[in-house]
């Protein structure tokens, strides 16, 4: 009998129920799950990882598996980590974007792995980013991430990401709104899919114009000032925003190169070859630039914000956390301390007696 | 916190009969398990390669064509060849009940008819877990 190899080996060497039991384990927080992440770590970093984002419906498990096809037939391994949210009320989920990419169900160079938001705080997932590592170090040359983006807390996740993309599709009213709601800057590629649709050229014109009034605006003032605007927290540390490091590259005449714009029919393909290579070009793109580096800096500081507010979150609904809320918030009722004091003294009290 | 049951709905066959399917998927949510929803016409390697990619604990599967005596061993079959030991199989659809011995003796843990409550397949799934 051959001696008994590590969870890490297994995953190292591929082994796919070795790579979904450590995605499964770093989803329950398991300590020998996290031991397992840490010796594989320095394995990471190899894969590019993409992030697919866009409103429910616009075809981001579509596009996913006619990119998987597309990258397989580079001969690249793809790996998806398709992220829904769960149920606020049952805390279950129905995960169907795999229905989508059946026809790589076999492929043994494809690992596709669902997971549910789980989300308490907002749509940030507790894996995500960890399961990413995962496949990486299981050697897929390809991670995507597809996300459900409505909104703020659904565009960190996609943070984590090297290449963002940002999916909308004609004739959802509001689609425009949430793009301009703030996630518009975390895109490096935009796609409006649909495109057999009416109304996708507008939507292409709309994105378009946003586009340059944010690269008008970023020209005109410094990019300290820009980055206090609000939503690139991790860009003021790092020197470049997602956005800012497309939307500041300058053309020969001294233009902003923005972003590029693909229309495509996820549901026949069309516009996926542009698309890959969309994708492609920044890839080098940031490999040339040095943005990689500061791309996966920003995504650390994203990750490791997540594990905190996750760490914060999980005790203060442990034992512990619930006892004290409970007295908190007597003494609060009865007007011994006011709310302000009583969250002091409950985040000591959860803060204290960590590793740090 | 408590490790959330995850499960594998699946229907294989060639017939397009999914209702049974998706009551139980949502039913399972609601139960609070997290349900990964494979569709229609799923071939036993498929639902193999699912279920060790999505580290499903359970594999529920509905059958309405008439080929569970077919399909059912075909999938324990392959989850025995990858050497995946700690899944529950339960089914479920328009199977006659006197099929019901054999595909235990398969390993199919549990079959649930047409007017089974739901209640009773969660109840089931949470009591026989193989991993805990
Ligand atoms: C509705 C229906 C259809 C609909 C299906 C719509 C759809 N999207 O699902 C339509 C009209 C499309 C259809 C078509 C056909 N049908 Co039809 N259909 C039915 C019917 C009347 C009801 C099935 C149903 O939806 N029930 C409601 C759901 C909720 O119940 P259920 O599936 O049984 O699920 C419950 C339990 O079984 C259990 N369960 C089911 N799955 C699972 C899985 C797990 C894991 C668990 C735990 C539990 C569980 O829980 C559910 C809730 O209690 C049945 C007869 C019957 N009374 O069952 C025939 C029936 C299934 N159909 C039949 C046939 C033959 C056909 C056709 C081939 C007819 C034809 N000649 O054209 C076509 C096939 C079309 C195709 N593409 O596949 C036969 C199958 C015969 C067989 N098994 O040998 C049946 C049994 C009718 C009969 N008595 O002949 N059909
Ligand atoms: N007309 C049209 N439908 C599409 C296109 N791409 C996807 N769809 C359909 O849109 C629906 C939602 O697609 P899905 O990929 O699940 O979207 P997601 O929720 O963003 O992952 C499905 O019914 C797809 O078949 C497209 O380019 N054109
Ligand atoms: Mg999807």
């Amino acid at each position: 009998m051959p001696a008994e190899r590590s969870l890490s080996e297994r995953v190292a060497a591929g082994e796919a129920r070795a790579v979904a039991r450590l995605i499964s384990g770093l989803e329950d927080g398991e300590p020998r799950a996290v031991a397992a992440l840490r010796s594989l770590h320095r394995a990471t970093g190899k894969a590019h990882i993409v992030g697919i984002t866009g409103p429910p419906g616009s075809g981001k498990s579509t596009l996913t598996d006619k990119l998987i096809r597309h990258l397989r037939g580079t001969g690249a391994r793809v790996g998806v980590i398709a992220v829904d949210p769960s149920s606020p009320f049952s805390g279950g989920a129905i995960l169907g974007d795999r229905l989508r990419m059946q026809d790589h169900a076999t492929d043994p160079g494809v690992f596709i792995r669902s997971l549910a938001s789980r989300g308490k705080l907002g749509g940030l997932s507790r894996a995500t980013a960890a399961a990413a590592r995962v496949l990486d170090a299981a050697g897929y040359d390809w991670v995507i991430i597809e996300t459900v983006g409505v909104g703020q807390s659904e565009v960190d996740i996609v943070r984590i990401a090297d290449t963002v993309v940002l999916v909308s599709v004609p004739g959802l009213g509001d689609d425009i709104q949430v793009i301009k709601a703030g996630i518009m800057e975390i895109g490096d590629i935009f796609v409006v899919n649909k495109a057999d649709r009416e109304g996708a050229d507008r939507v292409v014109r709309e994105i378009k114009g946003m586009l340059e009034t944010a690269a008008a605006l970023s020209m005109s003032q410094p990019a300290a000032l820009l980055s206090q605007g609000g939503h690139h927290g991790a860009s003021a540390l790092t020197g470049t925003g997602a956005f800012g490091s497309t939307a500041m590259a300058l053309d020969e005449t001294g233009h902003p190169i923005l972003p590029p714009i693909i229309k495509t029919v996820a549901a026949t393909g069309e516009g996926v070859a542009e698309l890959a290579a969309a994708i492609a070009a920044h890839r080098s793109n940031l490999a040339t630039s040095g943005g990689l580096e500061a791309r996966r800096l920003e995504g650390a500081v994203t990750e490791m914000r997540g594990l905190i507010a996750y760490r914060l979150l999980d005790e203060l609904e442990g034992p512990k956390g619930r006892e004290l809320e409970a007295r908190l918030a007597r003494a609060v009722v009865d007007k011994e301390y006011d709310a302000y004091e009583a969250a002091d003294i409950l985040f000591a009290a959860l803060t204290q007696g960590g590793r740090a | 916190m408590e490790r959330k049951i995850r499960v594998l709905v699946a229907k294989p066959g060639l017939d397009g009969h999914d209702r049974g399917a998706k009551v139980i998927a949502r039913a399972l949510r609601d139960a609070g398990m997290e349900v990964i929803y494979t569709g229609l016409r799923q071939t036993p390697e498929q639902i193999v390669t699912a279920a060790v990619q999505e580290d499903a604990d359970v594999v529920a599967m509905s059958i309405l064509s008439g080929a569970h005596n077919h399909l059912f061993p075909r999938v324990m079959e392959l989850l025995a060849e990858k050497g995946v030991d700690d899944v529950l199989v339960v089914g479920g659809g328009v199977i006659p009940e006197d099929d019901y011995d054999f595909l235990k003796s398969k390993g199919i843990a549990a079959i649930f008819g047409p007017g089974t409550p739901t209640g009773s397949t969660i109840e089931f799934i949470r009591n026989n877990l193989k991993r805990k």
